[in-house]
Formats: C-alpha cells, structure tokens, sequence
C-alpha cells in the first residue's frame, strides 16, 4: 500500500514538477515578428525600414488599405498624410468645402475648431509618428552599430540615414508651420510610457531645421540622382526655400535672400515643366515627370490606404459627374468654393487650362450638399494614353503626390524676389511666363512686369497650387486668412464670410498631447 | 433497456447471495428499501448503519439493503448527504425508509475552485445555481441558463442570430481596455476565446450536460483564481455518473422562432409624397420606382428548430465505475433568412475509484461540432435604407435577377457606385459557412494520502482545442461583390464575387497540483483545511491566412505569411488556508502569485492575497435554540485580483512587423515590403483590483425565507489601458500601459421565498436586485483639464465617429453629445444647439458628458408553482436608468437618407417625420433615450404525467421566451450592449414544446 502510495505521490509531483520548471515559458515572442537585431542584419533589412520611413507619409498603417493604423484615435483612412494635411491647408480656406459629416471635419472650414479636433490631432500624431520612425532609423543606422553589424555596404546605409533625417525635418516643418510650437524629439529620446519631451519653440524649431536640412546636404545625392521617390538635394533646397519663404510668419525675421537662393539652386537643378498641366496629377505621372522634385508614390494594388490622392480622387467624385472622368468611384465630399473658378478667366479651362472643373451650382447654401460649389476633376486616376488605373475596382489610386515641383520653386523665387530677396526681376519674370505659358497652352496668358505684383502671386499660386496643400500657409503669409480683408463663402461659419480672430493663423495643440505631456503649453487664444 | 434488465437479473441475486452466506446465526437479518420522499424511487449509495456499533452497509442500486443487526441493537442510521438523517427502530425483518431532502443546505458542498467548500464555511460573495432553478426553455447557449437568477450577473445576449453569444459582467467589469469578461472554468479547465467560424465559444457546451453553476463575485472567493478573477469567475460543473443503476433520459424540444416586430421606417407612400415635396425637381421623381416593397418583410421568417437529447448515467462494473453519457443534437434556423446553426455534442463523464477510495478518479470528455451558415446581416441594415418603391426582382436576368442600381457609361455595366445591394441579394447571393469542433478534456486525480489524516493530492490535467474553419462565397452576379471583377485591357477577364477559406484553431493546456489538508482539531475545538498547489497554463491560437480569390478561384491577392500564431503562458503558485473556531469564526486567507509571458521579466510576477472572515451568528448561544432565526451570517472580505486578458500578448516587446503586399513602397521601380517597429511600453504590468464585500447571508422560518445582502467597494488601479502618450515617445500615439484608476460601489440584494408550501401545492419566489455605480477616477499619466477624455463608442455615420467618452468623474462609456435645442412645439430644431460654454462658438467644446448606457440598477425577479402535477413559472428582469443612443434614428432619420445625394432614393426611419432634419445630426442628445425596460424572459409550464410506460417517466412541457418587453423606449429593443441601437439582429419570440423522459 505505502509503495503504491509513493508511487503515486512520485508522480504526482513528478508532473507538478514539471508543470513549475516552466518558468522559462514565460518569454515567449510572435512567429512572424522579427527583433531588431535580426532585422538589421544586411543592406535589404534597412532599406524595408527606410521604406517604412517615407511610406510613414503616404500609407496609414501596415496593412492595405486598411487595418492596422499607425496612428490611433482617428478614422484610419483619414489618418493619412496628406488627407490630413489637405484637411487643415485647403477646406479651413476658399479653395474647398465637405460635405460630409466625420468628426470635426466642419470645424475646419467654419474656423471654430477648439483643440479636441481629432483631424488636428491627426495631422500631428502623423508628423510625429514620421519623426518618431526616423528616430528609429537614425539610432539604429549609427555608424558604431552599422559597423558592430558588420553590414557589408555601409556606405548606402549612411546615406540612408540622411534621408531619414530630411524626413524627420520634413515634418518638423509641416508641425511649424500648423501648429508652431509642438514637442521635441530626436534619436536620443527614450522609447517608453511616462517620458515628457520638452516643447520647442517655433523659432527654434526653425533653427534646428535649417540646421538639419544644411548638415545634410553636402552629402545628399545630386538633383535627379537617388532612387525615384526618394529625397535628393534638391529636395533639401526645395524644403529650406519653403521655409525660408515662411520664416517671417515663423521667427519674425524674414529669409527672402535665402528664399531665392535656395529655390534658385532648385530651379537650375535641371527640371522642366510638364508640357501639359492636366498630366501633373495622373495614375502615370511617375513615368517622364521632369517636374517633380520629390513624390509620395502609390499604386492602386501595391500601396493602398484611404487617403492620399485615392481621396483626393475619390473625395472629389459625386453628384452627377461622370464616374469615368476621374477613373475612380467618388465618395461625394470636396468642393471649391466659388473664390476659387473666380480666380480663372473661364470655368471650362478652355483658356487656362488648370481651370479643372465640374460645373455645378456655383453658389453653395448648403455645404453637405455635394451639387452646390464647383466639383474639382484636378486628380484623375487616368492615364496619359486614356487607359484606367491598376485597380480594377475602382478604388485606389496610382497618382504620386508631388510633395516638390518645379513650378512650386519658380513661384517662390518669384515672390521672394518681390519682396526684396535680391533675385533677378527678369529670372522671375520670365518663370511667371513660363507658368502662364503651360496654362495656356500659348503665350496669351503671358504677363508683364507690371502685373507682376505681390497679389499676382498669390492669386497665381492658387491657380497653379489649388488643392495641393498650399493654401492656408500662403494666406497666413499674406494676412488674409483670418481677418475680414479678405472672405469666402461659410468662411467663419457665415455664409458670406466673416474674419475669426487672429490666433487662428496657427492650429491648437492637440488635447490628447497636452493631456499626456504637461511639459507643453498650449498656444494662446485657444 | 437491456443492460437495466441485465443488472435486474444479474447482480441483484448475486449481491443478496453474497450478503446472505455472511450472516451469522445470532444476529438478525433486516432488509429494506429506502426511496426519495419525492420522486418516489429507490436511493442507492444511501449508508445504514447500526446506531452504536461501526456496522455499516450501503443501499445497492435499487436501494434495497440488506445488515446484520446484532441481537441488541434496535436502531438504525439512514444517512446520506443531501437528505436529512434519519432515525429507525427495527422490530421485525424488514425496515423501510422515506428520506427527505434536506431543507437546509448547511452540509452542501459548493466548488470553490481548486477543491470544494460546505456551504456554511462560506466567507466571500458566493452564489451557485443548481439545474432545479435554471432558466426552463429552449436554451441553446449555457449562460443563458443564468440569466436574470443572479444578483450582480448581467448576461446579454449580443443579437438573435442562432447560435450567438452573450456579453457576461459580473458587478459591472473592473477594466477599461482590458477585457472585462468573467473567467469561465468548466469542469477545472479554464475556457476561452472563440476560433473564426464560432460565433459564441460557449454554445459548444450542451446546456443539458450542466449540473450546476458557481459564480464567484467578489475577490476574496476568487482571488484563487488570482490572475484571471477581477472580473469574477463562473465555475460550470458538467453532470456527472450516478450511483446506482444505469438510467436514461431523453429530452427533446421543437420551438419556434417569430420576428417580434421590425424598426419602423416610411412606405412606398410616404416616400413618394416627401420626393415629390422635398425633391429637386422631375431628376429626383424620375427616380420613384412603382412597387410597394416592404424590405424586412422580405428577410425576415418564422424560423423552426429543434433540440434532441439523449442521456445515460449509472454505476456499472460492480459499482465500480460511475459514468455518464450524453449527446445531443440541436438543428435552428435564424429568422433572418439563409441562416442556421447545427450542434452535435458528445459529453462522457467517469467517476470510478481506486485503492479503497483513496484513489478518486474524475474524466471529463466534451466533443462538440457545429455547423453554421451565416446570414449576411449587412442584409438587416439594408433593408431598413432601401428604397421601398422598388421591387425586390426585375425581369432583368443580371445581377441574380434582383433589382439592383446599374451604373452608366462603364465597362460592362456595373452597380452604381456605393449604391446599397439588394437585401435579399445579401441573403441569397452568399453562402458563408463553417464548422467548428471544439474538445475540452481533463483528468483529475485526486489521492488521499495515508501518512496523515485529511491530507489528499490533486492533480488535474485538462485541454481545450478547437478548431473553426468556414467559406465564404459570394455569387460572382452579386451586386455587393461585382467590383471585384478583373479588367485586363479593357476587357473583363475574371467575373466578381468572393470564394475564400479561413480557419483558426486554439489549443489550451492546463496542468494543475494541490495538496489538501483539511481536519477537524477537536483539541481546540476548530477545524483547519489548507491548500497549497501550483498550476501552469499555456494559450496557443493560429490562424491560417488564405488568398483574397473570386468566385472563380482567381487569386486578388496573397498573404505574406501563410500562418499567424500567438501564444501566451501562466504559471501560479497558489495557497488557501480556511479556519475554523467552534462552527462560528470562518477565517479564509489565499495568496496566489502568477506569471505572465504577457509582461516582462521584472515586473512578470503578481502578488494577489485575499482574507475574509465570516461570523455564523446562528450558532452563537443566544440563536442556537432559535425557532425563527435557522441562519444567520456576516461576512467580510478584502481581497487583490490581477488582470492580464484582453490585451496584446506581446504588448512589452520591442519588435518589428512586416506589411502586407497592399502596403508596400516604391522606391526606383520595385516595391518594397516594409518592416514596422511596434509601440510597446517595456514596463508592462500586472492591472490589479481590490475589493472589499461586507455581507449578511440569513435564512428564517425553517429556510422559507432565505438571502443575503452585499455591500462591496472596488477601486481597480494601473488600469491596463490604451491612453494617449507623449508624441515622439512611442510608435504610435496612444500605448496600452498602465495607467487609470476605475472605481465601482454597488450593492447586491437577494431573496429567496417560499410564501406557501403544502403536500400539493407549493410557491416559491426569486428575487436579486443589483446597483453598481463604475466611476473612472483618473485616466491620464498627466491630469490636463482641456482634455475631455479617451472618445470609445463608434457609430455608423460620417468616418471615425463615436458618440461616447472615457472621462475622470463620469461612468465609463458616457454618452458625448451636444444639447439639442428644441422649438415651442417641442420639435428638435436642425443644427441649433445650447452654447454651453458660452464662448459664442459652438464646436468641440459645446459637447457635454450625457447619461451612460450601463444600467445602475439591475433586477431579477423570478417564481414558480407547483400544483399537484403541474407546475409554471416564469424569469422577468428589470433594468433602470440605462439609455440607449439610437444611432438608427441618427443616421436614417433624416431626408438626406430619402433623397440620397449620391443618386438614389432611400427609406427613412419614421423618426424623420418627427424631426423633419435635412442632414444629419449625429451628436444631438435628442438621440439618447431612456431604455429602461421590464423584459418577460420566460413563462413555462410542464405537467408531470408520472409513469407513463413500465418504468419510463414522462414530463411535458411548454414555455415562451422572450415574452414581452415593458419599456419607454423607442427602438425596436431595449437591450442594447454598448448602448448604441443600430441594425441588432431582432431576439425572436421562442415558443417551444418538450418531452422529458426518464427511464
């Protein structure tokens, strides 16, 4: 009995002492995941992070279309990059209204949008999520663990990490000039819970992107020389005379020498102008784009998401207009306001030719109602040849966003140069005319030094940039985006328009950043 | 049959041989049967034995027993548990016994996890229903059993699909993003999680193979459960084999299933009057089609099901092997047509013991399969959009023959672009199907050890597989699905449609040790049981990725891995000591610290003890000799509970994830796939909740009047959350860790009657009242008061709405609205809303914090007759101060709706022609409504017609459930989990007839 008992009891605890021997089960790591050590491990393993990095800025997440987000908190479609950035640049001004009803979304172009807005939180979790990716890749592209890797080209992964960098001040610069004085990260900030970066000031800000982006380019691939879709110098000097047009509004201290220097450097950079202006925004503008300087890239079945010009397309198509002119299927939202067809001698683009318009009532009562206000057939997901794009749904669209072109550069040396950059009038002349020339289609639209004003600019900025993320910062520049001087339809919420108070001029810190940072201090007035 | 017939002839004549050649001469022989005062028949396994001596036998399986009684003795002892002991004197040779079923349940044992405890030893919030007081009808999932019997239970269920689930809170949940399930332990395996193709992972259990249910409410009864109990535990005990002879049980019900009404939306009429009055001209009227088509009549049946269940229980082996065999068959259509669910279970329970009953052996075999054909519900809120002027098939063969919206000026004619699909089309186009098998196994064996009185060892091994595979195919005519066609060149190469697989399968492992000591010390009047024991538990779930194909089989797009695998472990090491001083003063006391391959290293072991002392009062002196007062108790109970589901299982690990092959990057022109580094906090933790429960149980005149009251207070911390992080500080904005306090009060009411109890007749009362009152008590790593709050509850409308908020001082899940301001005549007026912040702008920060959908107050209220033969019942519940966001109202209330500005007409809710809106108007508090209800779950008859055939006993019985719903509210239901009321599948009204026989 008392041997069968031991028996027994041996068992017994023979298994229970297995079961407690375990404890070495607990580290347990997902099959299809990899670690940091045995992604990094040869050229191939950066360059699928680096793709990461740039696609921070034209995808949603790691699943196509849709389904896993890299940032949270808002519709994942709508949390993509130049969704957002459209959003807060073009509908808050004349150049577009929506129609549709996703949260805070009417804020925006009725100028009463408070600091919980989550498309402002959007656009801000999105730069942040770019610069924090960066920061990933330019940590672990340090020379030290490049070499500690014994990665065999460790010459392409320097580069690479300077194009990390320029992405990182990318978008600093789209948080300068929207929300002026966000948090501050950089590689040595910690991954984790709980850590409060310190807030920058704008002007500060302005200064480490300068920096960054004048550190970098020494080293950067010639104009034309990387990789399509990947950032060269001439993408550098295309993001510092941006920001140099803007540094007034930025720092109080213009940069218009600067301003003309840089885009100058773009402009003999060796691009053209596009002969046709109606071929900027097709499936196939990646094939023979001498005007582009640097692009977002999609394709209709290898980079999905919902957002990006899938709406710039699709957010763009309802109503009566004919599904096969824009090639995709229409979600009935964008419309201009009528300041903008205004700006045009004709709405039919039979004399200017960036006149892109669906015509239906040019006046707009109500802004839910995809038929009242202009419908805008810029972004069409056809090819040069007529064919349709990849997809054959229908849904997703192969456009590239040129994030710089050339047109852009000649425009702010243009400016730059009115304002007292010291750039040659005849130089800026003539890429005016060069503009008005491919508008055309002729030199009928060409114009003299005398039309070439301050107001000219502006006006032709938006003729030329409407609906590419311009608008909003050129009105800031020029003092018309929030005071009376200047008014659109619904501006401010009134049908005919009416000023908001200057604070306006830059965006809120988001809630939910304030409510995880005390270090960062809200912007005044909101 | 047989084999009863075969033990009749076999071992009864044996077993008296046997006996009989034993007797010695001077001794007398008494013999007799005892039989259960209230069915009537013979009890086995009942112990007699001769009142002074430590002669003993047992009653065999016809009850009949047989002892020597020495010349002397006059008395004997009939004792057996469950009845109340007897006394008899024996005169002649033969003694016969009635045994009555004890009215106190004082000596009932009750599974507390790891082992049982008696009832009356009992210190934490405690509450067991046994098959006698479960929920009567044709049930098919097993929580349903339990509804409305419990106080501080709530079980809704998600929808009237057959075969769907319910949402089970005990007090209410004590997470915010973690999950806020009970854990269910079946037969010792803890069960979890569902495989694809299941749509309720508990609806593999066979409600009938259930003996009884264990709910432990408060921590310091689950708190050995330590790791997996802050949302309570139920404890489910499957039938077991009986002692005595083998007998059979056949069960069968046929129900019926009604639609109990539909949502109201406009008819053909009114739409035709609001086009002609609100359209825009003839374009609009164009588009009024001349049928008068009502959309839900369309899909919705009167559905049938049935439910057969056969059932075996007995000793056989000479008594050596009690077992239990059950299977069961259940076959119910869905009233929204197209769907069915089939079950097929097999349920085999052995109970033998070995070395002189040292040895007892315990093995659980569960086997079930189900099949399901699902309805496409996308078909519910189609048919409440569309456009009633058209008829439901055309003459057109296209499209299947349904009426369909077809676009212009495209490749081969095409649906309109976003048009809604034909609802009946989303029912008769796709055929999605799966199975599901699912096996939960353990064995259990637990020794008495011989070295030391009381100490005994346990070893329990279980698993839980299952494996859920399905199809879902779609008609390559089908309208939803005809985009997915393939244009080469202009030219369609591959037809629409949808022809793919899944398939999921989980593994669960468990094993389990304890030692038990339990002894009575009568040296110091008191008596000790300790258990110490450990236990390990692995979770493994994969799931197979197939390629996105046609209906044809051609292939859209491929998986990068060809399989995804998670997998997560616990081990625990766990102690309990219950004292007890002089039957009065129940001290328990557990600790039980667990691991979790969910955290890191430092921080992946938690501490959680629990004490709790309970005081009977009854047995002090000045109640003992009570007439009144049968029990009286007090107990109180602190304890500390640990939480980890619900959450990422790698949540703490800094790693990479690959993309897709639709979210790739072009560079040059290749396309590369990326590689993600995943938001994780490296310091991950164990969220843990206190409670504390202070609690009188009382039984009065004789038990007729029993309950008990709890008060509890639990505050549950480092709250497992998804909260906003410091931008740049992480891989995304927002990060599960631990973060936020959660804090409930609430009080639990439960009473149990017996108003009148006679031979005949005899009424009983049920009644559990319940108030949980949740509060988030702080949220944020940083208190900022510009921060409104964490927006949850999203809603169908717009993209990325939601209509409630996580906010510090507020009920979890508080609606988020702004106030509607309403006309002299009570009208809602479009767009116009209070200022309430009174800054001149209404925006974001006009939007205020209105009511919550979690009800405060929970009630059940229970009865039933017996008259003669006959008895009735019937379960009611009663939910106050929950409301509902009608986002049904929201979203199709509206013109818009009718005159779609995408190109078509569509129907509206009659909520329109109260409000008269234009465009929507989502986030107006006209939309929140009261939805307090009085729901009649149940109302059952049966009628016990006795024997009915030699030896076959036969009941019969009817019952409806979901009988009527008493409520202001003006949805189509109600009961709303989450509480946003859009497009639920309609619970039907089940009206079911059964047969019961025992044989």
């Amino acid at each position: 009995m008392i041997k069968v008992s031991i028996k027994i009891m041996g068992g017994l605890l023979a298994v229970a002492m297995l079961a407690s021997s375990c404890n070495k089960k607990l580290d347990r790591f997902p099959a299809n995941d990899i670690t940091a050590a045995n992604l990094y491990t040869s050229e191939a393993g950066y360059k699928q992070v680096l793709g990461k990095v740039y696609a921070s800025l034209a995808l949603t997440g790691n699943s196509g279309p849709a389904g896993s987000g890299d940032v949270a908190r808002i519709d994942e479609g709508t949390s993509d990059f130049i969704r957002l950035l459209y959003c807060l640049q073009e509908l808050s001004t004349d150049e577009a209204v929506v129609a549709w009803n996703d949260p805070g979304i009417q804020d925006l172009h009725n100028m009463n949008w408070g600091s919980s807005n989550p498309i402002l939180d959007g656009l801000y979790s999105r730069c942040f999520y770019a610069i924090t990716i960066s920061n990933e890749f330019i940590r672990e592209s340090a020379d030290d663990k490049v070499a500690a890797r014994a990665i065999a080209n460790a010459a392409s992964i320097k580069q690479m990490r300077l194009e990390a960098r320029f992405i990182r001040a990318f978008a600093y610069s789209v948080l300068m000039d929207v929300y002026g004085n966000p948090g501050f990260v950089d590689e040595n900030t910690p991954i984790g819970a709980g850590i409060r970066p310190a807030q920058i000031t704008r002007a500060a800000l302005f200064t480490y992107i300068e920096t960054e982006l004048k550190a970098i380019e020494p080293d950067m691939p010639a104009p034309r020389g990387n990789e399509y879709g990947r950032a060269d110098k001439a993408a550098v000097w295309s993001l510092l005379s941006r920001i140099y047009l803007n540094a007034q509004v930025y720092t109080g201290t213009a940069k218009w020498t600067e301003a003309v220097t840089y885009s100058k450097k773009v402009i003999d950079g060796g691009y053209a102008l596009l002969s046709d202006y109606r071929q900027l925004m097709l499936a196939d503008n990646n094939v023979g784009n001498t005007e582009a300087i640097w692009t977002l890239n999609y394709d209709g079945l290898k980079s999905q998401n919902y957002g990006g010009t899938t709406f710039l397309v699709n957010a763009s198509v309802g109503g009566d207009m004919d599904r096969t002119v824009s090639g995709l299927t229409g979600w009935g939202g964008l419309r201009a306001t009528k300041n903008l067809p205004l700006l045009f001698p004709d709405f039919t683009g039979a004399i200017d030719k960036r006149s892109q318009f669906f015509q239906q009532a040019l006046e707009i009562t109500n802004v839910s109602e995809f038929k009242e206000g202009y419908a805008v057939t810029k972004y069409r997901n056809r090819t040069k040849a007529g064919g349709f794009g990849v997809d054959p749904s229908r849904t997703f669209a192969d456009i590239d966003f040129p994030v710089f072109r050339l047109a852009e550069q000649q425009l702010i040396y243009i400016e730059a140069t009115l304002r007292g950059g010291g750039g040659d009038a005849t130089s800026a002349l003539t890429y005016a005319n060069l503009i008005r020339t491919r508008a055309y289609g002729n030199a009928t639209g060409a114009i003299t030094t005398a039309g070439l004003t301050l107001d000219f600019v502006l006006d032709e900025r938006a003729r030329e940039l409407y609906w590419e993320g311009f608008r909003r910062t050129d009105l800031v520049r020029f003092n018309r985006f929030t005071d009376g001087s200047y008014l659109w339809p619904f501006k401010g919420g009134v049908k005919n328009g009416t000023g908001v108070a200057s604070f306006r001029n830059i965006y809120p810190i988001p809630a939910a950043e304030l409510g995880s940072n005390p270090n960062i201090k809200q912007n005044t007035g909101y | 049959m047989i084999f009863k017939r075969l033990l009749k002839a076999i071992v009864l004549p044996v077993l008296l041989l046997v006996l009989g050649t034993a007797v010695n001469a001077q001794d007398k022989v008494v013999t007799g049967k005892v039989t259960d005062s209230k069915t009537g028949t013979g009890l086995p396994g009942v112990t007699i034995t001769v009142k002074g001596t430590k002669t003993a036998v047992q009653t065999n399986v016809e009850g009949v027993y047989t002892i020597k009684v020495p010349a002397g003795a006059t008395t004997l002892l009939v004792s057996s548990t469950g009845f109340a002991l007897q006394e008899m004197n024996v005169s002649g040779a033969t003694a016969n016994v009635i045994l009555v079923e004890s009215t106190s349940n004082l000596n009932e044992v009750v599974v507390v996890g790891y082992g049982t405890q008696r009832k009356r030893d009992l210190t934490g919030a405690v509450t067991s229903v046994g098959s006698k007081d479960f929920v009567k009808g044709a049930i098919q999932s097993p929580e349903q059993l339990i509804r409305g019997k419990v106080a501080g239970v709530q079980i809704t269920s998600n929808g009237g699909a057959p075969g769907s689930g319910s949402t089970i809170r005990i007090r209410g949940g004590a997470s915010l993003n973690a999950s806020n399930d009970p854990l269910i332990v079946i037969d010792g395996v803890p069960v979890d999680g569902g495989v694809s193709g299941s749509s309720n992972p508990l609806n593999m259990i066979n409600p009938n193979d259930i003996e009884n249910f264990t709910i432990l409410k408060d921590p310091s009864a689950a708190a050995i459960y330590g790791s997996r109990a802050s949302n309570g535990v139920i404890l489910i005990t499957t039938k077991k084999g009986s002692r005595g002879k083998v007998k059979y049980n056949f069960s069968s019900q046929f129900f019926g299933q009604t639609v109990p009404g539909t949502v109201n939306v406009l008819n053909a009429d009114q739409i035709k009057t609001i086009v002609g009055t609100k359209g825009v001209g003839a374009s609009d009227m164009a588009k009024i089609g001349t049928a008068n088509t009502n959309w839900q009549d369309e899909i919705y049946k009167t559905a049938l099901g049935q439910d057969l269940n056969l059932s075996a229980s007995g000793t056989v082996m000479n008594g050596k092997l009690p077992f239990r065999v059950s299977g069961g068959f259940l076959n119910q259509d869905g009233i929204l047509k197209t769907g069915n669910f089939k079950r097929q279970t097999l349920g085999i329970n052995l109970s033998p013991k070995f070395l002189k009953d040292k040895l007892k052996v315990d093995f659980n075999l569960k086997g079930a399969r189900t099949t399901n054909r699902f309805a496409d519900e996308g078909a519910i809120g189609s048919a409440i959009s569309f456009d009633p002027t058209q008829p439901v098939r055309v003459s057109s063969p296209r499209f299947g023959g349904f009426f369909t919206y077809i676009g212009t000026g495209q490749l081969g004619g095409p649906p309109t672009d976003l048009s809604p699909a034909n609802p009946v089309s989303l029912l008769e186009m796709t055929n999605n199907k799966s199975e599901v098998l699912r096996s939960i196994g353990n064995l259990q064996l637990d020794y008495t050890l011989p070295w030391i009185k009381g100490l005994h060892a346990n070893l329990n091994v279980g698993y839980d597989v299952q494996k859920g595979s399905g199809t879902t195919v779609t008609s390559d005519s089908a309208p939803s699905t005809y985009r997915r066609r393939n244009i080469v060149n202009n030219a369609v190469v591959n037809a629409g449609g949808v022809n793919n697989e899944y398939e999921q399968s989980r593994q669960n492992l468990l094993g389990d040790f304890y030692l038990n000591y339990a002894n009575d010390i009568a040296a110091i009047n008191s008596r000790v049981d300790f258990t110490a024991g450990t236990g390990y538990q692995d979770f493994l779930i994969k799931t197979k990725n197939f390629p996105d194909r046609r209906y044809d089989k051609s292939v859209i797009s491929t998986p990068v891995f060809a399989s995804s695998e998670g997998e997560y472990t616990l081990i625990s090491y766990y102690g309990r000591l219950i004292y007890t001083l002089a039957k009065k003063y129940v001290l328990t006391g557990t600790v039980r610290t667990d691991g979790s391959s969910k955290f890191a290293k430092d921080n992946r072991w938690g501490v959680f003890p629990s004490a709790a002392f309970a005081w009977r009062i009854n047995e002090e002196d000045f109640l003992r000799s009570s007439k009144v007062v049968n029990d009286l108790k007090l107990r109180v109970g602190y304890g500390v509970t640990g939480q980890q589901d619900g959450i990422d299982y790698y949540g703490y690990l800094s790693r990479y994830t690959a993309s897709n092959n639709q979210a790739n990057y072009q560079f040059g022109n290749t396309f590369y796939g990326l590689y993600r580094p995943t938001a994780y906090d490296p310091n991950l933790k164990w969220e843990t909740t206190t409670n504390v429960n202070a609690a009188v149980d009382f039984g009065i005149l004789n038990n007729r009047i029993s309950g008990s009251v709890d008060v509890f207070y639990r505050k549950t911390k480092d709250l497992l959350s998804v909260v906003p992080v410091a931008l740049g500080t992480n891989f995304s904005n927002q990060l599960l860790t631990n973060v936020g306090r959660i804090e409930s009060k609430g009080v639990e009411v439960t009473l149990n009657a017996t108003p009148f109890k006679s031979k005949k007749f005899q009424w009983d009362i049920g009644f559990n009242f319940t108030y949980v009152n949740p509060e988030i008590t702080k949220l944020l790593l940083n208190e900022d008061p510009t921060f409104k709050g964490v927006p949850v509850g999203g809603i169908s409308g717009g993209t990325g709405n939601t209509i409630q908020i996580h906010t510090v001082g507020y009920s979890p899940n508080s609606f988020f609205v702004r106030k509607q301001i309403y006309d002299a005549a009570g009208k809602p007026i479009e767009g116009l809303y209070e200022d309430l912040n009174r800054d001149g702008i209404i925006n974001e920060n006009d939007l205020y914090r209105y009511k919550s959908p979690n009800a405060p107050v929970f009630i059940g209220f229970n009865s039933s007759f017996i008259i003669g033969k006959w008895n009735a019942g019937f379960v009611s519940r009663i939910n106050l101060g929950n409301y509902n966001y009608s986002n049904f109202n929201s979203s199709n209330g509206v013109q818009r709706q009718i005159l779609n500005p995408l190109g078509w007409l569509g129907n509206a809710s009659t909520d329109y022609l109260n409000t008269g809106f234009v465009n929507n108007q989502y986030f107006s508090d006209y939309y929140v409504q009261n939805a307090s209800f009085l729901k009649m779950d149940n109302i059952n008859i049966g009628y016990d017609a006795g024997e009915v055939f030699k030896g076959a006993r036969v009941r019969i019985t009817a019952n409806v459930q979901n009988v009527f719903t008493i409520t202001n509210y003006k949805g189509l239901d109600p009961e709303v989990g989450g509480g946003i009321d859009n497009r639920i599948y309609p619970r039907p009204r089940i009206i079911a007839l059964g047969v019961n026989v025992d044989f």
